[in-house]
């Protein structure tokens, strides 16, 4: 019950502090999860998220749920979830009414022209964190440059930029068991 | 009754919506065609909103909506809804991994899989870059502010209280 509580004070705070959603949480989950709490691995967090654009939902929502569940089971993950959306929900049921007047506000503009530049520099050291940790191979740098000129040259979605991933993974996988 | 009808759209967008947040906003536009909830119009609003305020886009999205469509809540319901499936699917997808994660073949897919997870990150911090840096000044905001990150190893959540100061400050 007490590792529950801790689980939800801690998806929480990255709820209510995530703006932009998806990736922008990385940052947020490596500080509180991996470097903190240490419930989870970089690796771990790299799996869920690429696991977690594959199945059903919402990115974030469902990287929650697995570090949740990785925590303390199906209890962990239903506390996590609920965490993690509770801010959301909090916040726009409150300001529904006077959403549109608030963006309309020229400091509640600016505050948030910040945030959003803010969020770039700290998605862009989130690349260079993980890329130390996952490309260390010619072969990762292999799959990380196939991977970009298909996201950023070919319009591939993320689903199918996993797929081919995995395809590749799988492919190296009977390349060295036939050597 | 409205809550019940809102909680099996939501649901089936959380069961069918594959890859995250703005997957489900073709989804959401078709409800504008099917009822009365909300318009087209209102819903370009909400996604503009949705992206400003805290926590994951397609979670507030569909709150949002929920609420235009039956108040609090509606709001309340339309996120269980969407939620939902994804607990029930990553609890089991979870299970699997457990007694996979041994397994040399998985073992390879995945290692394959994490570069391409850093591709994707840098994508998203591309796009977000292209919509909101407009100028030389953002530009080099961001770069200042990834320097800054990066040698002075502060939480993410000082930043992001810095950059709103800053953002003010600076009338960005």
């Amino acid at each position: 019950m007490a590792e529950c509580l801790k689980i939800f004070v801690s998806f929480f705070k990255i709820g209510l502090f995530t703006f932009g959603g998806g990736y922008a949480m990385v940052p947020l989950f490596r500080q509180e999860l991996i470097e903190k709490r240490k419930y989870i691995t970089e690796d771990e967090l790299m799996d869920y998220y690429s696991i977690g654009q594959c199945t059903p939902g919402i990115i974030a929502v469902n990287v929650a749920t697995f570090t949740g569940y990785k925590i303390q089971g199906a209890k962990g993950a239903v506390s996590a979830t609920f965490a993690i959306v509770l801010p959301s929900l909090m916040i726009i049921l409150l300001l529904a009414g006077i959403l549109n007047v608030l963006s309309d506000n020229q400091t509640v503009s600016h505050a948030f022209a910040g945030i959003r530049l803010g969020v770039i520099a700290l998605i862009g050291n989130e690349v260079l964190n993980l890329s130390k940790k996952a490309i260390k191979t010619r072969y990762h740098l292999f799959v990380f440059g196939v991977i970009a000129v298909l996201l950023f040259l070919f319009n591939f979605s993320a689903v199918e930029a996993v797929l081919v991933a995995a395809v590749l993974g799988g492919l190296r996988f009977f390349k060295e068991k036939w050597q | 009754m409205i809550y019940v009808l809102l909680f099996y759209e939501f649901l089936k967008i959380g069961l069918f919506a594959i890859g995250g947040g703005m997957v489900t906003i073709p989804f959401l536009f078709d409800l504008t065609e099917k009822f009365n909830w909300f318009t087209a119009q209102e819903l370009t609003d909400m996604i503009a909103v949705s992206q400003s305020t805290p926590g994951p886009v397609g979670v507030n999205m569909a709150t949002y909506a929920g609420f235009k469509a039956a108040g609090v809540l509606g709001g309340c319901v339309a996120t269980f809804g969407l939620v939902f499936p994804s607990v029930i699917i990553v609890i089991l997808v979870s299970k699997l991994l457990k007694k996979w994660s041994e397994n040399l073949f998985v073992a390879d897919v995945m290692a394959a899989i994490r570069p391409a997870v850093v591709a994707l990150i840098l994508q998203a911090g591309f796009e977000l870059l292209r919509l909101s840096a407009h100028d030389y000044f953002a530009f080099g905001f961001v770069v200042v502010f990834l320097l800054l990150i990066h040698f002075y190893k502060k939480s993410p959540i000082f930043y992001i209280i810095l950059s709103a100061i800053l953002g003010v400050v600076l009338k960005l």
